[in-house]
């Protein structure tokens, strides 16, 4: 278990989302990154499903009630003070153990969110089948809302080793070669209203940059610097129609909302492009001033995206390496090569 | 209008059988959906009022296979027309009218050159189709209502809408299940949960495809529904019209 210290950023718990229930008006929610999610409970050895802890703009300060392993994604760095004032760096892009007492220090997140999963997940209900949070119905997660301090967090499934923080520490794992943040276009399809809209429009959208405005949360993005301007013969409204997260629909003053997990599941604006399912992680990572450019693709080209994603994802999790293990294959070849060293002194 | 195919992204697709909000073509939509049935690699249907679309995963569902089921749905609903599908339910709405729970009804009287009984009893009279739930979790868009008590929105829409209230606005009427803001005119409150996870298989009451007819109640009997609601001890299939 570990307990909230401090949490002055937006935390919440997510999963894979909630999907089944958008017929009753149920949105998908689950990780702004799925990736960055998945790379977490691999970390930490979890299944991809267990809920975790997204982080927005600054990680919170916890506390360790019982060892626990943890793991860190993102653009996010911390430290491990323990009860004895001893302070250890607790990077990104691995899994660290913390004893009873221990106390976990994250920085700012950097690049808009990341994630900090708990060996044996995060455990607070199952809600229509998900443990994320959706904060505007107030359920899933933890009471249906952000954390904050005093919240206790039970872990799930609680390893065998729990009790022995040494057993934790030689299951920590790193990622050698983590993601890194893709700066290029973001690619999109033509939208379900593509012709409700100019062909100046259009050209605008796939050829300049949009700036994400302020009002920005995990609902969506409002994207300033772009006017897009609906045909005349359309105008802005249609009749109410299902959205999916990565719909750009543009409102009558003509500035668009890129959806994002917890949006609606119905909307009555016209929806111009729709972001591939393989750059909507990006989307997660996205802050208030920053560009965006579009680029658009089709189908075919969405999909093979799709695999590839899916295929790094399985590559990263194959080459998760232990921290500590003396098998570790850094250290294998470093052994060698002193050893060749030694045998070609003794053959001069 | 042609029924057309829409991507909605790579992992959506929308059937478009039309372009306006209208009974008769919600109801194809309605048999559209319970035509389709559940193919692998679906993950939601969503039915709207001129449209389904289809949620999948494409590396399950191939988009062209799910765009020839959906168009074999579309045609069977011309062949069947638009009756009302074995799935649909027929639910008796009661409704504490006027004072602090309908705080619009004497505008809305006002405005309708009504009574205020006679805005009760129109509405009441009326069997209200859900075309679709959408907006919040659980919350109903109901169509359509008598000519004589369409109004425009409220021209400053309220911050918070109490929960379970029941309102209309143009030619619609919707029930709030949850606190919300919101321009419709509000007419009463409803002691039922519109949302409820202790019903995890079916967790918003209502669902598209349905009917709901309002039924007037008194201050007393709201009190006892709502207690026993709070209790648990009301069975949803109580509101089900015979």
């Amino acid at each position: 278990m570990i307990e909230i210290l401090v949490c002055n950023g937006y935390a919440t718990v997510q999963d894979m989302g909630r999907p089944g229930f958008r017929h009753l008006g149920v949105p998908l929610s689950g990780a702004l990154d799925p990736v960055f999610l998945q790379l977490a409970n691999a970390l930490v050895q979890n299944p991809p499903t267990a809920a975790t802890i997204e982080m927005r703009l600054v990680g919170p300060r916890l506390h360790a009630l019982t060892p626990v392993l943890i793991a860190l994604t993102g653009s996010v760095d911390g430290r491990i003070e323990s009860v004895d004032g001893d302070l250890r760096p607790a990077d990104a892009w691995a899994s660290h153990h913390l004893r009873t007492g221990d106390t976990l220090i994250l920085g700012e997140v950097q690049g808009g969110v990341a994630y900090l999963a708990i060996a044996g997940g995060v455990d607070v209900p199952l809600v229509l089948g998900s443990r994320s949070t959706y904060a505007r119905a107030r359920f899933g997660g933890l009471e249906g809302r952000q954390l904050a301090i005093g919240d206790k967090i039970k872990i799930a499934r609680c390893p065998e080793q729990l009790g022995e923080a040494d057993a934790l520490r030689d299951r920590e794992l790193r990622l050698p070669d983590p993601p890194r943040l893709d700066r290029s276009p973001i690619r999109v399809l033509a939208g379900p209203q593509r012709e409700h809209f100019t062909t100046l429009a259009w050209s605008r959208l796939t050829s300049e940059a949009l700036v994400v405005s302020h009002q920005a949360d995990r609902m969506g993005l409002r994207l300033n610097g772009l006017r897009l301007d609906h045909d005349p013969r359309y105008g802005a409204d249609i009749v109410s129609e299902a959205v999916t997260p990565g719909a750009i629909q543009v409102p009558g003053d003509g500035r668009p909302i890129v959806l994002l997990a917890d949006c609606q599941t119905v909307g009555g604006y016209p929806i111009i492009a729709t972001v591939i399912g393989a750059d909507l992680p990006r989307l997660g990572h996205a802050l208030p001033g920053q560009a965006l450019r579009f680029v658009e693709v089709d189908l075919r080209q969405a999909l093979a995206a799709r695999h590839q994603t899916a295929a790094e994802l399985a590559a990263r999790i194959a080459s998760l390496r232990p921290s500590h293990s003396a098998f570790d294959a850094d250290a294998l070849y470093a052994a060698n090569l002193i050893d060749g060293v030694i045998d070609a002194n003794h053959a001069a | 209008m042609k029924p057309r195919l829409r991507d909605l992204g790579d992992t959506a697709l929308t059937l478009e059988l039309g372009d306006r909000v209208d009974v008769a073509l919600n109801a194809r939509v309605i048999a559209a959906r319970d035509a389709l049935g559940m193919l692998p690699g679906i993950t939601d249907v969503v039915p709207t009022y001129c449209s389904l679309t289809v949620h999948y995963d494409p590396a399950i569902l191939s988009r062209d296979e799910l765009a020839e089921n959906l168009c074999r749905a579309a045609e069977l609903t011309l062949f069947q027309g638009t009756s009302v599908g074995t799935l649909a339910a027929r639910w008796q709405i009661p409704v504490l009218f006027g004072g602090e729970h309908g705080p619009d009804l004497a505008t809305v009287a006002r405005a309708t050159g009504r009574s205020e009984s006679s805005v009760v009893e129109t509405l009441c009279g009326a069997e209200l189709a859900v075309f679709m739930i959408g907006f919040m979790p659980g919350f109903p868009y109901l169509g359509e209502l008598p000519e004589g008590l369409r109004l425009p929105r409220r021209t400053t829409p309220r911050s918070d809408v109490p929960p379970h209230s029941v309102a209309i606005a143009g030619a619609q009427a919707a029930i709030y299940p949850w606190p919300s803001p919101g321009g419709w005119h509000l007419l009463g409150q409803t002691p039922l949960r519109m949302f409820d996870l202790d019903q995890p298989e079916r967790p918003a009451l209502l669902a598209a495809g349905d009917t709901v007819r309002f039924a007037p109640i008194g201050k007393h009997e709201f009190a006892d529904l709502a207690a026993a609601v709070d209790a648990g001890e009301l069975p949803r299939a109580k509101f089900l019209a015979t």
